[in-house]
């Protein structure tokens, strides 16, 4: 088993769980609490990656990072290289591409806190941003866990973003799911398997706390 | 400045009854307002207003020397800087907190040991010792009831807003509560607004009374003075009681009551036991007219008088008689032809004690 990839892509997956949980709770608060008449453009736009091939995806972010952008020319002269192909680089499509998993997640979350006790912390002198750690938080964990857990099962899983804008570069590119793509290639089918092995044991064991987080098995669990 | 309340908004939806509402009066330290009117008819979204919850488009709210809400000056105060105790319908209360910790929930201003000092005199005073620990989905409609109230009143507001605090309860906890609300609100000597849609809250826990229906308030008044004089059809549909008289409960006996209105006996039929002093509260369609004195009748009030006033409406007449007090009834435009009814007529009205309704009554 490539241990390196394995490590690569458990760092790549929970790099990008905990940067989509700091920028996914305000977009979701603001996805669940705003009465915008257009909010649906934005909610369209966040589910983009559910839909849209990960190589096209992978494809404009190529571009949007690459040389001849702006953010891109930017990037290499603060930095001084080029953000496509290492791993900051496949972070961020990384952060994109599942930005759905965990916003969604919260916003169903958010979604069931009953207003009522929302605005009577506003009654009661609480600010909005003290009720919201105070309450929506604890009434939300199922839901912020899952958005947490899901991102980053996704993120494990990736494959097209990964090969366009991260390249296959053992250490800091190459994740598990390249891994055994090449270890096919390679007509290596024993490498294969047991990488393979591993990412359907470590799927299936985020799935299943996934499910019973939400199912609240565990008694000893805070119950809403 | 009068110390007053003074409310001018302008809010509308779309789908929904556009909401142009006013009302001024004055508040001294126990001033109880009733916002009273059918369901949907806006009173909530006027409280909401009052609250900071809810923004009209236009229009002012000043409560005393404060302004609120002026959409002219660009003012829009937030419900955190109202300081207001505001209790929903539901309760809303915090379900992960203990009883305890609703009540301190808005006390973050206090130190440690003046929260503590507040909270426990809060929990006596609402008759919660015992239950500090609990939870929320651990307590009775009645016990929710009064932690949420006590979680607004913790914090001191400076006015109160209840949007129908009775409505969750079922019936018989509903009329004991209703005179509890009254005594506390009494004893908190804080200015209140409360909504709803029941005539008896509204006569127990109002000193002044805001008919609202379509989005407007079309009547402000004491609650007697609204129900037995509205200004107008409208209102009259609105409240939907129409005879409201004081009385002295004279003599009961299993849920059988007789009581003395101004001299004449009235037979009333009611579950609950009853002070001396009621409001007696007949709807006008539940009483009959006969002609000249009748010779038997299963109904317990046959109460001779005159008639006063007929105002036909269509198929229905509106008939004011006096029978040592004022009585509205409502019959069928026949009846009024057929039994020649004219101001001046003797006639007599006839009421089953079943719909005689009593509710205590404390002048206020």
């Amino acid at each position: 088993m490539n241990w390196i990839a394995i490590w690569v892509t458990v760092k790549l997956a929970g790099l990008t769980a905990l940067i989509l949980l700091g920028i996914g709770l305000p977009i979701a608060y603001w996805l669940s609490f705003s009465r915008w008449r257009w909010k649906f453009i934005i909610e369209s736009v966040i589910a983009l990656p559910l839909v849209l091939p990960p190589t096209v995806l992978g494809f404009y972010i190529l571009i949007a990072i690459g040389p001849h952008s702006p953010f891109g020319r930017l990037y290499t002269d603060l930095v001084g290289h080029p953000l496509p192909f290492t791993f900051e680089g496949l972070l961020l499509g990384s952060v994109l591409y599942s930005l759905p998993f965990a916003v969604q997640p919260f916003v169903a979350a958010f979604d069931q806190v009953d207003r009522r006790v929302i605005e009577a912390s506003w009654t009661l002198g609480v600010s909005k941003f003290q009720t919201f750690f105070k309450l929506v938080v604890p009434l939300s964990t199922a839901g912020l866990v899952t958005g947490v857990v899901l991102s980053f099962a996704h993120t494990m899983g990736e494959f097209g973003v990964v090969l366009m804008i991260g390249g296959n570069l053992e250490g800091s590119t190459r994740t598990v799911s390249i891994d055994i793509y090449d270890e096919v290639q390679a007509l290596n089918y024993t490498g294969a398997a047991e990488t393979a092995l591993f990412l359907f044991v470590v799927s299936y064991a985020v799935l299943l706390l996934v499910y019973a987080v939400n199912r609240n098995v565990w008694a000893a669990w805070p119950q809403n | 400045m009068a110390a007053e309340l003074a409310l001018d908004i302008v809010k509308t939806y779309s789908g929904r009854v556009p909401i142009r509402a006013r009302i001024r009066y004055p508040v001294d330290a126990a001033t109880v307002l009733i916002l009273f009117g059918p369901s949907g008819a806006g009173k909530s979204t006027i409280l909401r207003s009052v609250a900071g919850l809810e923004w009209p488009e236009e229009g002012r709210i000043r409560f005393v020397s404060r302004t609120w809400l002026d959409t002219k000056s660009d003012i829009r105060v937030s419900p955190q800087d109202r300081h207001i105790g505001y209790m929903s319908q539901d309760y809303a209360l915090f379900p992960r907190y203990t009883v305890a910790g609703n009540v301190a929930y808005g006390l973050g201003h206090l130190s440690a040991q003046e929260r503590k000092a507040r909270v426990s005199e809060v929990l006596d005073l609402f008759q919660l010792r015992g239950l500090e620990h609990a939870k929320p989905r651990q307590l009775s409609g009645g016990q929710q009831q009064r932690v949420a109230l006590a979680r607004a009143v913790a914090p001191r507001p400076l006015l109160l807003l209840l949007d129908e605090p009775l409505s969750a309860l079922d019936a018989p906890a509903r009329i004991y509560l209703r005179d509890e609300l009254r005594r506390l609100l009494k004893q908190l000597a804080l200015p209140s607004i409360i909504v709803t849609h029941d005539w008896a809250e509204a006569l127990t826990l109002g000193d002044l009374m805001a008919v609202v229906s379509g989005g407007e308030v079309l009547q402000t008044g004491t609650p007697m003075d609204v129900f037995s004089r509205p200004r107008n059809a409208e209102v009259a549909h609105a409240v939907g009681i129409e005879t409201v008289v004081k009385g002295q409960v004279v003599w009961a006996a299993a849920g059988m009551f007789r009581i003395d209105v101004n001299g004449v006996m009235v037979n009333a039929i009611e579950g609950e036991a009853y002070g001396p002093d009621v409001y007696v509260c007949i709807r006008a369609e539940d009483i009959a007219i006969e002609r000249g004195p009748i010779a038997a009748s299963s109904a317990r009030n046959q109460l001779a008088g005159t008639v006063t006033a007929v105002a036909v409406l269509g198929a229905l007449a509106r008939v004011t008689l006096h029978c040592g007090f004022p009585l509205v009834a409502t019959v069928t435009r026949s009846s009024v032809d057929d039994l020649q009814l004219v101001p001046g007529q003797a006639v007599t009205a006839v009421i089953k004690a079943g719909a005689v309704h009593l509710v205590s009554r404390q002048d206020h």
